[in-house]
C-alpha cells in the first residue's frame, strides 16, 4: 500500500478545505467591506423584536382555494401598501402556498395594520380635472373666492358640481411626486359614491375623479396582445383587453355614451387599484359589447402587467389574520442571548463526554466540530447578504440540536475504527477499512436527515421553516466536514506516534478494545506484539464451538469457572464478521 | 476502567450479550402496552392540553418586570373588555404570560397598553402574539403533510438502500412507537402541545429513523453473506449487530440529549414557556424513546419478519445441525 500517497492525499484534502474556508471568509469580508453583508447573521424578528404577521388571503366569490397567481399578486399589492406606507426593512414573503407573511421591525400602528388587511379594491371612475402631479405653489394657488363652488346637485358621475371648493384644495396641494403623499393619499379611501384625488405613478399626473361608476367585480376577465388592424394584420402595438360581466357591460356601456361625448379630461376614466389610478385612458368610441381595448405606450411588460391587475380586480383580494406577533426586542434579546448560553453549555457537554469516551481521540471531535460550526456559521452569514436569510430562534434550536447529530457522524466513524482494531488491524489500515464502512453509514444517516429536513421546510408553516433549514444546513456542513476534515486527520494521525502506537490515553489502544484477546487462559496476558497462537487443540476448537451455542448465562458461568480453574484454553471465541 | 470501550469490546466480541432479538416477545408485549396506554390516555382525559396556536386566543408576554403580581395584569385586561376571563401566570422570573380568547385588533392594542402601564414596563418589553381561530387547522395540517411525505420518502428511500422492505416496515414501527408514545406522554403529563412542540415532534421522527439507519447498516453488514455461514442464525446475526453498535447507540443518545437538556434546561428554568422549552421537551422526550425504540422494537421486528423466509429457515436448521453434530463432538471430547 502506498501509504505515503494517503498522506499526500490527506494533506490536500485539508488544503481544499483551507481553500474553501478562505473563498467563503473573502465572499463573506468583500460582502462586509461593500456594506452590503454584516459579519453577524441577520436575525429573525423573534430575536431582534418586530412584528410578524402571518396572513391569509381571501378570495371573495372565488371559493376556497387560491391560485398561486392571485397570491403573487397579493404579496404584490401588499408590498405596495407597506412601502407606501413608508415602514422601512419589510419583508413580504408567501408560504407554503397559501398564506403571506409580512414582517416588520417595530410595532405597526394601526394605520398599517388596517392597510395591510383591507381588501383591494378596484374600481372606474369618471375623470373631472386633471394636471401635472406636482403641488401648486402657494402663491400661485386658486384664490378662495375663485374655488369652483358646486351650483347643483351632481346628477351624474361626470357632474362638475362634484367638486367642492375643498376637494379642489386638496387637489391643487396634492404633490404626486412624494411617495410619502401619494402612500397618504392611497391610505384615505374614498367612499364608492363620493368623489376623490388621485395620482397615477406611472404617469406623474394627479386627477380629481368622480364616484364609482363601475366596480372591479364587474370585470369578468383581462388580457392582453397585439392590435389588429382590420385586415387582422398586426400593428406592433400592445393593448388590453377587458371583458365585462353582463352588469359591467350594461354600466359601461352607459359611461362610454356619456364620456364619448365629452372633451377634455373629462372624456378619460381612471381605473383605480388601492386609491392609486393605474392607468386613465380617454373614451375614443362607445362600448356596446361590454369589450373595450386600451390602447396607448404598452410595452409587452406594461400591458401584461396592468392585464393582471385588472384580472385581480375581478376577484377583490381580502387579508385575514391568521396570527400575530409583536415580539418586544427585550425578549428577543433574552431569548438570544439564551438560546447562545445553551448552546455553549452543550458544546461544553459535549466536548467533555467525548473527551471521556474518546480520550485524546475527542479533540478530533471537538476540533470538528468547531470546523463544522464554523462553516455553518459562514453559510448562514453568506445567506444572510445574498438570500436575506434570517435566523429565528427555531433556528438557533436546530443549530443546538446539530451538535449532537454532528457528533454522531465522528462517534459512527470511530466506532468502526475501533471495531477495526478489534480485529487485529493495524491503526493505518483500521482507519482506511473504518472509513470505508462508516462512510456509507453517515451518507445513508444523513440523508435521512436531509430528507427530513427537505421535507419539513417545504411542507411547513411558520417557525418550522427556520428549524428544518439549519437542520438541512448542518448536515450538509456536517458531510463535508466528515469528508474534508475528519477523515484526513484521522488519516494523519493514524501515522504518529501517539495515535499510530495506541498510546492509553489515545483512545485507539488496541490494548483497552481488546484488539486480541488479552486473557487467554492459564494467568498469562499476551503481548500485543506476541502473533496470536495458531495451533489449536482439538481440546481447545470444541469448547470454544461449545462456549458459542451456550447462553450468556451460561458463558458467562463458563468463564468464571475457567479463570478459577485456570484451564488452558480460550474463553470466548474473538468473533468477527 | 471498566470504561464503556471495554464493554464495546465485549459487546463486539459477543462475550456480552443482550437479548434484544430473542426476547422480542417481552420488548413487544411492553410496547403494545405503552401504545394502549398512550392512546386510552388522551381518550378518557379529553385530548390535549392545546397550546393558544390551536386554540386561537390572545397571548402578551411582559419580560423583565418588577412586578409579577397576578391581579395586576387581570385588572388590565378586565379594565379593556370586562367579560374576558384572563389567565396570567408567571412563567420564569420576571417574565409574565397574559392568555385571553380571542381579542380583536384594537382590544388588543389596549390590553398591550394597559398592560405596559399595570407592570410599569417600556413598550418594547411587552409581546403579543394573536391567533386566529383557523391557524391551529393550518399548523396541524402542514405538519400531519409533512409527516406523511417524510414516511413515505423515507420508507421508499430505506427500501431501497437495503433493498428490502422489510426493513423499511421495521424501521417505522420503531418510528410509529415513538409518535404513539411521545404524544401519549404529552397527553399523561400536560405539556403544552405547541407548534415548536410539534416541530420537535418531526425531528424526532427523523432522529428516530436515522437511529435506525445506522443500525441498521450494521445488520446488513452483519447478515450479508448469511446464507453462505452456518455460524448463527440469522436472528443472532441481527441481535449481535444491535449489540455491536449499543456503545454507539449510547454515545449517540448521550451526546444528542445533552445539547438538548441545556437547552430544556435554560428554556425552562430561565425563559418559562416559549420556543425553547416547548422544542427541547418533545426533543428530549423523543431522542431517548427513538434510541430506545431502535434497539427494542425495530432490529427484533425486523428479525422477525425475516425469521419465516424459508431460507432463512433452512439456514437456522444447518446452524443447528453443525451445533448438534459440534456438541456431540466435544461430548467425545471432554469430560
Amino acid at each position: 500500500m502506498a501509504r505515503s500517497g494517503h498522506t499526500t492525499a490527506a494533506k490536500r484534502t485539508l488544503v481544499w478545505l483551507g481553500v474553501l474556508f478562505a473563498v467563503l471568509t473573502a465572499a463573506l469580508a468583500g460582502g462586509v467591506m461593500s456594506n452590503q453583508a454584516t459579519w453577524a447573521p441577520k436575525l429573525a424578528l423573534d430575536l431582534e423584536g418586530g412584528t410578524q404577521m402571518i396572513l391569509a388571503p381571501q378570495v371573495q366569490g372565488g371559493g376556497d382555494q387560491i391560485s398561486a397567481e392571485q397570491l403573487t399578486q397579493a404579496v404584490e399589492i401588499i408590498r405596495q401598501r407597506v412601502d407606501g406606507s413608508g415602514v422601512a426593512e419589510a419583508e413580504i414573503s408567501t408560504q407554503s402556498g397559501r398564506n403571506v407573511v409580512v414582517s416588520l421591525p417595530g410595532v405597526p400602528d394601526a394605520k398599517t395594520r388596517e392597510l395591510i388587511q383591507a381588501s383591494a379594491a378596484m374600481e372606474f371612475r369618471p375623470v373631472l380635472a386633471g394636471s401635472q402631479g406636482a403641488a401648486v405653489p402657494e402663491e400661485s394657488r386658486t384664490p378662495e373666492e375663485e374655488l369652483p363652488e358646486p351650483t347643483a346637485e351632481p346628477t351624474n358621475a361626470s357632474d362638475l358640481n362634484w367638486i367642492t371648493p375643498e376637494l379642489y384644495q386638496k387637489f391643487e396641494a396634492l404633490d404626486c411626486t412624494d411617495p410619502a403623499a401619494v402612500a397618504a393619499a392611497t391610505e384615505e379611501r374614498a367612499p364608492a359614491d363620493q368623489p376623490m384625488v388621485a395620482c397615477e405613478p406611472d404617469t406623474g399626473m394627479k386627477y380629481i375623479l368622480g364616484p364609482v361608476e363601475v366596480p372591479g367585480t364587474n370585470i369578468a376577465t383581462a388580457s392582453f396582445g397585439q392590435v389588429r388592424g382590420t385586415q387582422g394584420q398586426s400593428l406592433n402595438q400592445w393593448a388590453v383587453n377587458i371583458e365585462f360581466n353582463e352588469e359591467g357591460t350594461q354600466t359601461f356601456k352607459e359611461v362610454t355614451e356619456r364620456l364619448f361625448g365629452m372633451s377634455g379630461v373629462q372624456n378619460q376614466f381612471a381605473i383605480v387599484l388601492d386609491g392609486t389610478v393605474i392607468s386613465a385612458p380617454t373614451t375614443n368610441a362607445v362600448i356596446p359589447d361590454g369589450k373595450p381595448q386600451i390602447t396607448g405606450n404598452f410595452t409587452e411588460e406594461s400591458a401584461r402587467a396592468l392585464s393582471e391587475q385588472l384580472k385581480y380586480g375581478a376577484l377583490p383580494i381580502s387579508f385575514e389574520i391568521q396570527s400575530e406577533m409583536q415580539i418586544s426586542a427585550t425578549l428577543g434579546d433574552e431569548q438570544l442571548r439564551m438560546g447562545i448560553i445553551a448552546g455553549l453549555i452543550g458544546l461544553a457537554l459535549v466536548a467533555v463526554y467525548s473527551l471521556f469516551q474518546y480520550r485524546m481521540l475527542g479533540f478530533v471531535t471537538i476540533a470538528s466540530l468547531v470546523v463544522a460550526g464554523f462553516l455553518t456559521y459562514l453559510a448562514i452569514a453568506l445567506l444572510g447578504w445574498t438570500e436575506n436569510y434570517r435566523l429565528s430562534l427555531a433556528g438557533v434550536a436546530g443549530l443546538i440540536v446539530a451538535i449532537g447529530q454532528t457528533a454522531d457522524s465522528f462517534i459512527v466513524y470511530f466506532e468502526r475504527i475501533r471495531d477495526e482494531l478489534r480485529d487485529g488491524r493495524g491503526l493505518v489500515s483500521a482507519v482506511d477499512n473504518g472509513w470505508k464502512r462508516a462512510q456509507r453509514t453517515v451518507l445513508a444517516s444523513k440523508a435521512v436527515n436531509l430528507l427530513a429536513a427537505l421535507v419539513l421546510y417545504f411542507v411547513a408553516v411558520g417557525n418550522v421553516r427556520g428549524f428544518a433549514f439549519t437542520l438541512g444546513l448542518t448536515a450538509l456542513a456536517d458531510l463535508a466536514v466528515v469528508y474534508l476534515f475528519t477523515h484526513p486527520v484521522m488519516q494523519l494521525l493514524a501515522r504518529t506516534k501517539f495515535f499510530g502506537e495506541g498510546h492509553r490515553f489515545s483512545g485507539l489502544d488496541p490494548k483497552l478494545l481488546g484488539a486480541v484477546p488479552l486473557y487467554r487462559g492459564a494467568g498469562r496476558i499476551r503481548q500485543p506484539g506476541e502473533a496470536q497462537p495458531k495451533v489449536r487443540t482439538k481440546n481447545a476448537k470444541a469448547a470454544a464451538e461449545a462456549s458459542r451455542r451456550q447462553t450468556i448465562a451460561e458463558r458467562r458461568a463458563a468463564a468464571e469457572k475457567e479463570r478459577s480453574a485456570s484451564v488452558p484454553g480460550r474463553g470466548s471465541d474473538k468473533e468477527s464478521n | 476502567m471498566p470504561s464503556l470501550a471495554t464493554f464495546g469490546n465485549d459487546l463486539y466480541t459477543g462475550k456480552r450479550s443482550y437479548p434484544f432479538v430473542q426476547k422480542y416477545k417481552l420488548w413487544f408485549l411492553i410496547a403494545a402496552i405503552a401504545i394502549l396506554i398512550s392512546i386510552i390516555v388522551p381518550v378518557v382525559k379529553g385530548g390535549f392540553n392545546l397550546g393558544i396556536d390551536f386554540r386561537g386566543g390572545s397571548e402578551f408576554t411582559v419580560s423583565a418586570t418588577e412586578n409579577t403580581d397576578i391581579s395586576r395584569g387581570e385588572d388590565a385586561v378586565t379594565s379593556v373588555e370586562p367579560g374576558l376571563v384572563p389567565q396570567v401566570t408567571n412563567i420564569a422570573p420576571n417574565t409574565m404570560r397574559i392568555q385571553t380568547e380571542q381579542l380583536s385588533d384594537d382590544q388588543t392594542l389596549a390590553v398591550r397598553d394597559a398592560l405596559i402601564e399595570a407592570y410599569e414596563v417600556e413598550a418594547d418589553q411587552v409581546t403579543s402574539t394573536f391567533v386566529g381561530p383557523t391557524w391551529g387547522q393550518d399548523v396541524t395540517r402542514q405538519a400531519i403533510w409533512g409527516l406523511v411525505v417524510f414516511v413515505a420518502l423515507a420508507a421508499v428511500m430505506m427500501a431501497i438502500y437495503f433493498r428490502t422492505w422489510k426493513m423499511s416496515v421495521a424501521a417505522l414501527s420503531g418510528m410509529t412507537v415513538v409518535l404513539i408514545v411521545t404524544a401519549g406522554l404529552y397527553s399523561l403529563s400536560d405539556f403544552e402541545v405547541t407548534p415548536s412542540a410539534i416541530i420537535g415532534f418531526l425531528t424526532v421522527l427523523s432522529y428516530s429513523l436515522y437511529d435506525t439507519v445506522v443500525v441498521f447498516d450494521k445488520v446488513r453488514e452483519n447478515t450479508e453473506n448469511i446464507d453462505k455461514s452456518t455460524k448463527r442464525t440469522f436472528s443472532e446475526e441481527v441481535n449481535l449487530a444491535v449489540n455491536q453498535t449499543l456503545v454507539r447507540s449510547i454515545n449517540t443518545s448521550v451526546v444528542g440529549v445533552l445539547p438538548v437538556a441545556s437547552i430544556l434546561f435554560i428554556g425552562a428554568m430561565l425563559l418559562g414557556a416559549g420556543t425553547l422549552r416547548d422544542l427541547s421537551l418533545s426533543l428530549f422526550i423523543g431522542i431517548i424513546i427513538g434510541t430506545v425504540t431502535t434497539v427494542f422494537i425495530a432490529a427484533p421486528m425486523y428479525a422477525w419478519l425475516r425469521a419465516k423466509e424459508p431460507a432463512l429457515v433452512r439456514q437456522a436448521k444447518r446452524v443447528e445441525a453443525r451445533r448438534r453434530h459440534e456438541s456431540a463432538e466435544s461430548d467425545e471430547v471432554t469430560v
